[in-house]
């Protein structure tokens, strides 16, 4: 290495940890101004009747309720129908799987993870909404599902992965069988990270919208089947903020406020769950 | 260990069925787009990719313009993305105590669960305005005459697009670099702080070196969430399907063309030209998540780790 001034090399040191700060400044503003923006602008319209009412016409002041069940609705039954899968082929993939077989599973996991998800979209809209003859709450839950399955795969997997492995040996060392062990010992071990992966699922489903436009579709009532079309909270903003009415764009905030509240609750549950561990 | 009994079978293999379920999904959405787009890929064949017209009442369909903004918004993305989430990650891993990893960290995982629909609505009323007003007027001053940089300065367009998607790739790749430098052995730094290195000389001769093929993994890996981006990039676009010299200037990508006229497609050769479009997103994502795990994988071998 080449001497150079020790106080050259110092001074260096410092501007770059500056840099960093900078980057990680920088790179954290746009939350801190979307968190602060979404407060000024939607507290106004943060009211009872936001929660309550249907979607009025420009002129009377509506709000989103009917948006605010039907997220409730498909996400809850989109839960119902990927967490059973997604944490099955989680636990199959950590305590059963052929080294060979997982390590496929695993990478088209991670490719379904990154498809995009307007293209779930168009497979939900060929499949169920054309066999449906319309767009209903279920393809909307469908949907939903399809995106969250390779989330809970991938959280089952790493939170079962956190177990230590001395758990399972001292388990099948007492005598017990290889279920017995998984059921008995690893799971119960690994309850809080289990909860942790569908916290963070229902979280990242809340707010997709891409893959309702087709499938969900929206609506300005009441819910009155699953067979129909069905609002939804983050349809609902998208239609208000691209809207040429400042009426609609400030109740676009409330809503957005309404999503990043519920969005940084859960994600903050999750987080106090597993004390970040697994968390990336 | 006690042989394996039929409760044990049985369970092992329900959940081997179960798991088939990510075999089928990913096999019926290529077929469904295959299925779906075949009419016009059998219509247009190659020259889908090369048609710069993309016209529906003329009945042309071209997916150049999409392939256009697609490129250039992630281009713009990624390079702001890589700048703050390099940074980022090497303040977590290099310098932080524990207890303000925890907090950055949680941010950071934050910023990556705030949903599209509020980014978007973030660059329509926010970035978009300080574009139009500020920041394209003083670039136009000092840099009008390239042609990057002339035309309307109306906040819309590539620009806005390419500022969005780089604060929404930023997680993925300050993540997906935390974990390569996680790989760095502890010998190399230590060897070089051993010799009298500052930190900043460590990072530049141990670290960086040694992490450099998971970087580029990891802005490939960010260039596929970029690509899939939809709603964000759609509300501030502009929408329209040119190609045009200018990061001013209004365009269109893959995903948010599919979103927007999926719904008002109404000849059959429009749909599956909107198909053959969601084809071509598949592949790219499928192509380029593959090189980006080879990389990384590399430098997690290289460095010990399980794969």
């Amino acid at each position: 290495m080449k001497y150079k001034g020790l106080r050259l090399r110092k001074w260096k040191d410092r501007a770059f940890f500056v840099l960093l700060m900078l980057a990680t400044a920088l790179a954290l503003f746009p939350l801190l101004q979307i968190l602060v923006e979404a407060t000024i602008r939607g507290v106004p319209g943060f009211k009872v009747s936001f929660f309550t009412q249907l979607p009025a016409p420009v002129g009377i002041v509506g709000g989103m309720g009917n948006a605010i069940v039907g997220s409730l609705l498909i996400v809850g039954l989109a839960s119902a129908i990927a967490t059973p899968i997604g944490v099955c082929t989680g636990i199959y993939l950590s305590e059963y799987a052929p080294v060979r077989y997982a390590r496929v599973l695993r990478f088209l996991t991670d490719i379904w993870f990154g498809v995009p998800t307007i293209l779930v979209g168009l497979l939900v809209y060929g499949t169920v909404v054309l066999s449906m003859k319309g767009f209903s709450a279920w393809a909307g839950a469908i949907s939903l599902a399809f995106i969250m399955v390779p989330t809970l795969i991938r959280t089952t997997e790493r939170m079962l992965a956190l177990i230590p492995a001395i758990v399972r040996e001292g388990a099948l060392a007492l005598g017990a069988s290889p279920t017995q062990t998984v059921f008995l010992f690893v799971l119960p071990a690994a309850t809080r990270g289990l909860i942790t992966g569908v916290v963070l699922a229902v979280a990242r489903a809340l707010g997709e919208t891409a893959p309702l436009l087709f499938t969900a579709f929206g609506n300005n009532f009441w819910q009155s089947g699953l067979s129909s079309p069905i609002a939804a909270l983050p349809l609902q903003i998208f239609l208000y903020a691209t809207s040429p009415y400042p009426v609609w764009q400030a109740q676009a905030w409330t809503g957005a406020l309404t999503l990043l509240s519920i969005v940084v609750v859960l994600h903050a549950f999750a987080h106090f769950l597993t004390r970040g561990e697994g968390l990336s | 260990m006690r042989a394996k009994t039929l409760l044990d079978r049985t369970v092992s293999g329900l959940l081997f069925t179960i798991s088939g379920s990510v075999i089928l999904s990913m096999g019926a959405l290529l077929a469904e787009l295959v299925i779906a787009g075949h009419a016009s890929m059998v219509h247009f064949g190659f020259s889908f990719f090369l048609g710069h017209a993309w016209d529906p009442l003329r009945g042309a369909y071209g997916a150049l313009p999409f392939l256009f903004g697609t490129a250039v918004s992630a281009i713009i993305g990624l390079v702001i993305a890589t700048v703050l989430g390099l940074g980022t990650a090497l303040l977590l891993t290099q310098y932080a105590t524990l207890r303000i990893i925890r907090m950055i960290g949680f941010l950071v995982n934050l910023l990556a669960a705030v949903p599209s629909v509020v980014y978007g609505l973030w660059g329509i009323f926010i970035v978009v305005p300080w574009l139009r007003v500020t920041l394209e007027p003083a670039l136009y001053r000092v840099f009008g005459d390239i042609p990057l940089f002339a035309g309307a300065r109306d906040g819309v367009g590539m620009l806005a697009a390419g500022l969005v998607l780089g604060i929404m790739t930023l997680p993925t790749i300050a993540a997906v670099v935390r974990d390569v430098f996680g790989a760095v052995p502890n010998t190399l730094r230590d060897g070089a702080l051993a010799l009298g290195a500052t930190n900043q000389e460590m990072i530049r001769m141990a670290v960086l070196p040694f992490a450099r093929a998971g970087i580029f993994g990891a802005v490939m890996l960010g260039l596929v969430r970029a690509l899939g981006e939809t709603m964000a990039v759609l509300m501030v676009i502009g929408n329209q399907p040119s190609i045009t010299g200018s990061l001013f200037a209004p365009a269109y990508t893959l995903s948010s063309a599919i979103a927007s006229e999926f719904a008002e497609a109404a000849s059959p050769l429009y749909l599956s030209a909107l198909y053959e479009l969601g084809f071509i997103l598949l592949m790219l994502t499928i192509l380029i998540y593959t090189l980006a795990r080879l990389l990384v994988w590399r430098v997690r071998w290289r460095g010990g780790l399980p794969l």
